[in-house]
């Protein structure tokens, strides 16, 4: 609630900079409507060359053919099972990151040494395009889940790990004497004063991994899928079927954006003690 | 009576010349001290030896355990409530009812639950002290608490400081670069300067001391005289 106010609170200032002012409501609808007219115009303007014979069906299937393709599969059952698996690869993937990551970045944004032992060989791997160790994966791993997961974990570990190890290096040193003439220990500061003090970084960490792990997805899962997602797409490749990948690109999509919107919701609420979320 | 704090020839220097020259200290329990000193003359340097922050050599070294500090600055955790900020520092004990009262002691009751960066400046440090005394001390070490705040504030804050000291009765060091605020408050005033204390004044004067009385104001021109402030430009 305090957000939306907050937000209206921002529009209200902005608009009495430039435009006259209007009824927010009214003004905020006719803003989403011009916004809103030109997607529309895209979609008919596809529509239409789809059905005049233009736009071949091998090249791009019509919109239409999408919604009804996409209702096939729902109805079928293959979507949903799709998803459920494609979902757990990502909930994998992205739960080893995290607790790596995490480990890490304590480890060493907590002393100079694990710094010094950790950061470097970080830093190298991270200038390695990771999408590009798919072949070493499939080497390592076989073409089971383990190479997909793999793909997922590498790429959403390093934002999570840079972003958590700059927040705890860049938390207020005040704070931490603060904490000591408090007698909080080494445990208690960390519990109370270095986790909560780098949790904003940390979240921006796992909202840019979580993008990054639903790309590794897609791209892990192109190789050898035997089920998920990307399993839909090879296969509608083989029989040319353009509108259900069109569908899997959008639930892929989709789904990056419930998760996103997932950690928003986390950060609206922890982060809660500032005066102003900015989301 | 023993004293909770006794420093013999305290030595602390950054490479460079000593902060600290041989400082020799010694504070009753219950006293209520100032220490005035330039900037630069290290005071801080001082208390942050006395708060456990730093660690100088010295021939003899006794401070309390039990101590707290409170900062120019309020440091507080800005994700903690008021209260959890001010529960944070107790150790046994009901910690929520304890910091309620400690809060309601600083006048605060009504933003228990308030964010610490919606608070004033004055409210920040009214939590920062309630902070500081629930965890009952022995010796309260105040480092330019009021230095920050707007000077209506700071006398109300000098009220409050002084009816806290009256009931809770903990030892007071207070660094100060304000002559006033240390004449006003303290039983005793310390001047220091390069590192070494330059005079010890005793104010024996019943409270509440008024600034402009022949009393007080012998001791500030003669405190600013100390300090190299002429008395016809203070």
């Amino acid at each position: 609630m305090a957000d939306s106010t907050i937000a209206d609170q921002d529009l209200a200032h902005d608009e009495a900079g430039g435009s006259p002012p209007a009824r927010p409501g009214s003004g905020r609808l006719m803003r989403f409507a011009v916004r809103l007219a030109s997607p529309v115009a895209i979609i008919v303007l596809w529509q239409v060359a789809s059905m005049t014979g233009l736009l071949s069906p091998r090249i791009l299937a019509a919109p239409s053919e999408i919604v009804a393709a996409a209702s096939k599969l729902i109805a079928s059952g293959e979507l949903l099972t799709g998803l459920v698996v494609s979902f757990l690869r990502v909930l994998a993937g992205f739960s080893i990151a995290l607790i790596v990551g995490v480990l890490l970045a304590l480890v060493s944004g907590l002393s100079r040494l694990g710094e010094s032992v950790i950061d470097p060989p970080i830093q190298m791997l991270k200038a390695m395009p990771f999408l590009g160790l798919l072949p070493l994966f499939i080497l390592w791993f076989g073409i089971g889940e383990a190479p997909k997961i793999g793909l997922v974990a590498f790429g959403a570990v390093f934002p999570i790990y840079l972003t958590l190890h700059g927040g705890i290096r860049g938390i207020d040193k005040k704070l931490i004497e603060a904490g000591r003439t408090l007698e909080l220990g080494t445990l208690g500061i960390v519990r109370h004063i270095v986790i909560p003090g780098a949790l904003p970084s940390l979240l921006v960490g796992i909202r840019y991994g979580l993008s990054v792990a639903w790309l590794s997805l897609v791209v892990g899962e192109q190789i050898n899928a035997s089920s998920g997602i990307g399993y839909i797409i090879t296969y509608a490749r083989d029989f040319l079927q353009t509108d259900i990948i069109v569908v899997c690109l959008l639930v892929y999509a989709i789904m990056g954006l419930l998760t996103d919107g997932l950690v928003r919701v986390i950060e609206a609420y922890t982060l809660r003690w500032r005066p102003q979320v900015i989301t | 009576m023993t004293n909770i704090v006794d420093i013999k020839q305290l030595h602390r220097s950054f490479g460079g010349p000593a902060v600290l020259d041989g400082i020799d200290l010694k504070i009753a329990p219950g006293e209520f001290v100032a220490l005035l000193g330039r900037s630069g003359s290290g005071k801080s340097t001082l208390l942050r030896v006395l708060s456990g922050l730093d660690t100088a050599p010295a021939q003899k070294l006794v401070i309390p355990q039990r101590r707290s500090v409170v900062f120019q600055e309020p440091r507080l955790l800005p994700w903690k409530t008021v209260i959890e900020n001010t529960a944070l520092g107790v150790r046994g004990g009901d910690a929520q009812s304890l910091a309620r009262q400690a809060l309601a002691d600083v006048g605060l009751a009504h933003r228990l639950d308030a964010w610490p960066l919606t608070l004033s400046g004055g409210e920040a440090q009214r939590a920062a002290l309630a902070r500081a005394l629930v965890r009952e001390p022995e010796l309260l070490l105040l480092d330019e608490p009021f230095a920050a705040l707007d000077a209506l504030t700071r006398i109300k804050m000098h009220g409050l400081v002084f009816d806290l000291w009256r009931k809770h009765h903990p030892a007071v060091l207070l660094v100060t670069h304000d002559v006033w605020e240390a004449v006003a408050l303290a039983d005793r005033i310390l001047v220091l300067d390069r590192g070494r204390f330059i005079r010890e004044i005793r104010v024996d004067i019943d409270h509440p001391r008024r600034r402009g009385d022949p009393q007080t104001s012998s001791i500030e021109t003669e405190l600013l005289g100390e300090l190299g402030v002429e008395p016809s430009h203070a």
